[in-house]
């Protein structure tokens, strides 16, 4: 069902020009790409659902920037927005992921086997491993365009699938609207409630609509593996753990995806996925693999030096508080994740992190012990 | 400039007329389709049902009012803009209600969503505004100032005056619907209108994407600069869209006269000055409205407005007269009285803080203002703040002396 002037038939009797939005004050990806010749090409277009091009952009247009984050400022209303409106996507895509080409094919590897190594991160600096990613359900709009009973539809396959898993994996689900003081506070205390967005990124976009009907949060009974449903996408997909053991938290992480989604697949559901953007998830930034895999590191000598961001450049990964994005560190305490999600398989993505994270502990341990790191300079991954 | 496509727009047969055009580009749109489910197919795999908002922990005018009979029969409606149900109730479906205050729980898109939605627009209505029956009833317009009797206050008391409303134009969807171009299309006309202003209501227009940093300071300081809503009751309802494109403050060199463009509504048109003249402000008021309306009619358009409704806004709290009528009035022996909530009642006019709606009163000063705004015209609301602030006055005099107060008779609700 629309959301805000998708279907506003009298805007199609002004100009492109007189429609076209005041980008001057802007800086993200779509307001760097789109012009006034694309915007007058693809504004009378819209996806089967019914999603427009100033659906796509109305986050990007009401948001005009991060101070120091580039924002991608669309978002997709349904699988099809990727191909209908190309035109725009296409080179935001190319922008945002490090020259991803209309033409390149993406590699997907969820096979845990081939990761070298991962299991021996050294606990003493890496608190905490964590894998995370999200999928969509492909005939379903995404969050910024379902309606209701889509979206609820959405939440019941989901229930019946992960009601099925079992093992390590067997857990429960707590829909939002139905929790007790209780369970909210449990899910709390373990860090995995979410809320109602308040980022007007994501609110400008329409995913925060009729909360928090159908929206939920599942989690095993081993509180390692949670899926969040009709968050910011369909669904996401975290696995995680106290302590160093990348390997372990990424084995799950496969096998519970695998599951799950052979278990939508018996009832006639896939995810998205195709070969050129691997999953396709409700914002251009998590297209790919999806996925942030990540520790919390302990690392209050080698972040003061004065190379620290070159060399999570070079590694190939980014740093963000232990609050996740937006947040400052705590105590030294960094969250160290991959910066890449398309053009790198999983396995690729994890490796990186594994070998990135393990090379900033030596460093660490360097450091403390007065040593120098000139020697173990990374080069550029 | 005038031209015949701007005459045209005015008509509510032409809207059609333009929305078929517009809908068969559309139809044309889901036939070029070879992939993936389109908007019709799906409306038929999701019956109402599937979509019928979860409303039991809500408490909103729509809440009370729509049933899933209602919202089966209206899903799959479009307004010749094509603007549907379900981006009617939006907002109140997100914001299931203030803890202390009923709000109404959803917006019109533009003219035709009280027409095509009426099934539901009619009883909120009837619930917000008294019992007014917009099927039965027909609404009173009446701008003649000089009717107004004992319209001046006593300056000890009452420290300004003021008088609000909204105004939308005909053939332009509303905030919650329109697309940038119409915001733009809205600004362009009022603009336009309002510098044809002359002799004490000549004045000035203030973009807000392109006022410098000493405007902007001094628009803050005159009170009179609005800022993005941060509230998610209007948010939700998507008129906070592409701020702050087309949306901008004019008034006049006296700071007496004063319009906001593109806000909650298309126009909010406010009068006010300090002291107790509210004669004066009311006389403006009219004259400042009935200028702006002579000159948008000039180009060939005229405001949004029916013998039912009213002046058609985008709240249905606001149809009708979409007038608020008040002072700023120091009381501090009757507020304190136990009797001040119930006099206020009977006068049919309410007590806010001076910082305006959810604001509370900071000492003992109060804003008093109508609460009514639909059913009676504005002459009659204006002289029903003036009898009640006179009577409030009086009663604060009486307390002051030592004497005693009544508690008035209440006023009857509309003219049957």
């Amino acid at each position: 069902m629309p959301f805000g002037n998708t279907h506003n038939a009298l805007k199609m009797n002004y100009s492109a020009e007189q429609e076209y939005p005041d980008l001057s004050q802007h800086n993200n990806h779509m307001a760097k790409v789109l012009t006034p010749e694309m915007y007058a090409n693809l504004r009378d277009k819209q996806t089967p659902s019914g999603f427009t091009v100033d659906d796509v952009i109305q986050t990007g247009v009401d948001n005009p920037g991060h101070p120091f984050i580039m924002t991608v400022g669309c978002v997709a209303g349904d699988e099809e927005t990727y191909e209908v409106f190309k035109e725009l996507l296409d080179p935001v895509i190319e922008d945002r992921h490090g020259g991803y080409k209309p033409t390149d094919t993406h590699k997907t590897d969820l096979n845990p086997d081939n990761l070298q190594g991962g299991d021996d991160l050294d606990p003493n600096y890496v608190l905490s491993s964590r894998v995370r990613t999200g999928r969509s359900v492909r005939g379903f709009c995404l969050p910024p365009h379902c309606s209701r009973g889509e979206r609820r539809g959405i939440e019941s396959l989901s229930i019946e699938s992960l009601s099925s898993l079992d093992g390590d994996l067997k857990g429960k689900y707590y829909a939002l609207k139905n929790m007790t003081e209780e369970e909210q506070q449990q899910l709390i205390d373990d860090h995995f409630l979410f809320d109602k967005p308040v980022s007007p990124l994501l609110l400008a976009s329409g995913m925060g609509r009729d909360w928090p009907d159908a929206r939920g949060i599942w989690h095993n009974d081993t509180k390692t593996f949670l899926v969040w449903v009709n968050e910011e996408d369909h669904l996401r997909v975290i696995s995680m753990q106290k302590g160093g053991n990348m390997k372990e938290v990424f084995t799950r992480f496969c096998e519970g995806l695998t599951k799950i989604e052979s278990l939508f697949k018996d009832k006639g559901h896939e995810f998205m996925w195709n070969e050129h953007l691997g999953y396709v998830l409700t914002c251009p930034s998590n297209l790919g693999t999806g996925l942030r895999g990540g520790v919390h590191v302990k690392l209050p000598n080698v972040s003061k030096h004065e190379k620290f961001g070159e060399i999570l450049k070079k590694l190939r990964l980014q740093k963000r508080g232990t609050g996740g994005v937006d947040t400052a560190a705590v105590g030294g305490v960094f969250d160290i994740s991959n910066a890449d999600r398309l053009g790198f398989s999983e396995v690729e993505l994890v490796q990186m992190v594994v070998d990135g994270v393990k090379l900033l502990v030596d460093m660490e341990k360097r450091l403390e012990g007065g040593q120098s790191i000139d020697d173990i300079m990374p080069d550029q991954k | 400039m005038a031209t015949s496509f701007t005459r045209m727009m005015s008509g509510r047969n032409t809207a059609v007329v333009l929305a078929s055009i517009g809908a068969s580009t559309l139809a044309t749109g889901y036939l070029m389709t070879d992939s993936g489910i389109t908007a019709q197919e799906r409306m038929k795999m999701y019956p109402p049902s599937a979509d019928f908002p979860d409303l039991r922990k809500h408490n909103n005018c729509m809440a009370a009012a729509l049933t899933p009979g209602i919202y089966g029969r209206l899903r799959d409606k479009v307004t010749p803009n094509n603007w549907t149900l379900d981006q009617c109730i939006q907002t109140g479906v997100d914001n299931p209600g203030h803890p202390f205050i009923k709000t109404v729980g959803m917006v019109a898109g533009d003219e035709e969503s009280y027409e095509v939605f009426g099934e539901l627009f009619d009883p909120v209505i009837k619930d917000r505004h008294n019992g007014y029956d917009p099927r039965t009833m027909k609404h009173p317009t009446d701008l003649d100032a000089s009717k107004i009797t004992n319209g001046m206050f006593d300056d000890r008391y009452v420290l300004s005056s003021r008088v609000r409303t909204g105004r939308s134009i005909r053939g332009l969807s509303l905030p919650p619907c329109c697309s940038r171009s119409e915001r733009r299309e809205v600004e362009r006309v009022t603009v336009m209108a309002l510098a044809g202003l002359k002799g004490d209501l000549a004045g000035r227009y203030y973009s807000l994407s392109s006022m410098t940093e000493q405007e902007q300071q001094r628009l803050i300081d005159d009170h009179f600069l609005f800022d993005k809503p941060v509230s998610p009751l209007l948010t939700c309802a998507g008129m906070a869209r592409d701020w702050p494109d087309a949306r901008g403050i004019w008034h006049n060199n006296e700071k007496t006269f004063l319009i906001w463009v593109n806000e909650e509504d298309h126009t909010r048109v406010i009068s006010m000055e300090k002291g107790g003249n509210m004669k004066r402000v009311f006389e403006r008021f009219c004259k400042g409205l009935k200028e702006v309306e002579r000159l948008i009619q000039e180009r060939g358009w005229e405001f949004m407005w029916n013998e039912r409704l009213g002046y058609i806004l985008t709240c249905p709290s606001n149809l009708g007269t979409g007038l608020r009528a008040g002072v700023h009035v120091r009381l501090p022996n009757l507020s304190k009285d136990a009797r001040f909530s119930k006099i206020l009642d009977n006068l049919r006019l309410q007590k806010r803080g001076t910082g305006g709606v959810d604001t509370a009163a900071t000492g003992d000063t109060f804003d008093i203002s109508n609460l009514d705004r639909l059913g009676k015209s504005e002459v009659e609301l204006v002289q029903l703040v003036v009898d009640g602030v006179n009577y409030l006055i009086e009663c604060e005099k009486r307390l002051e002396r030592g004497q005693d107060i009544k508690v008035p008779a209440p006023l009857v609700q509309f003219r049957k």
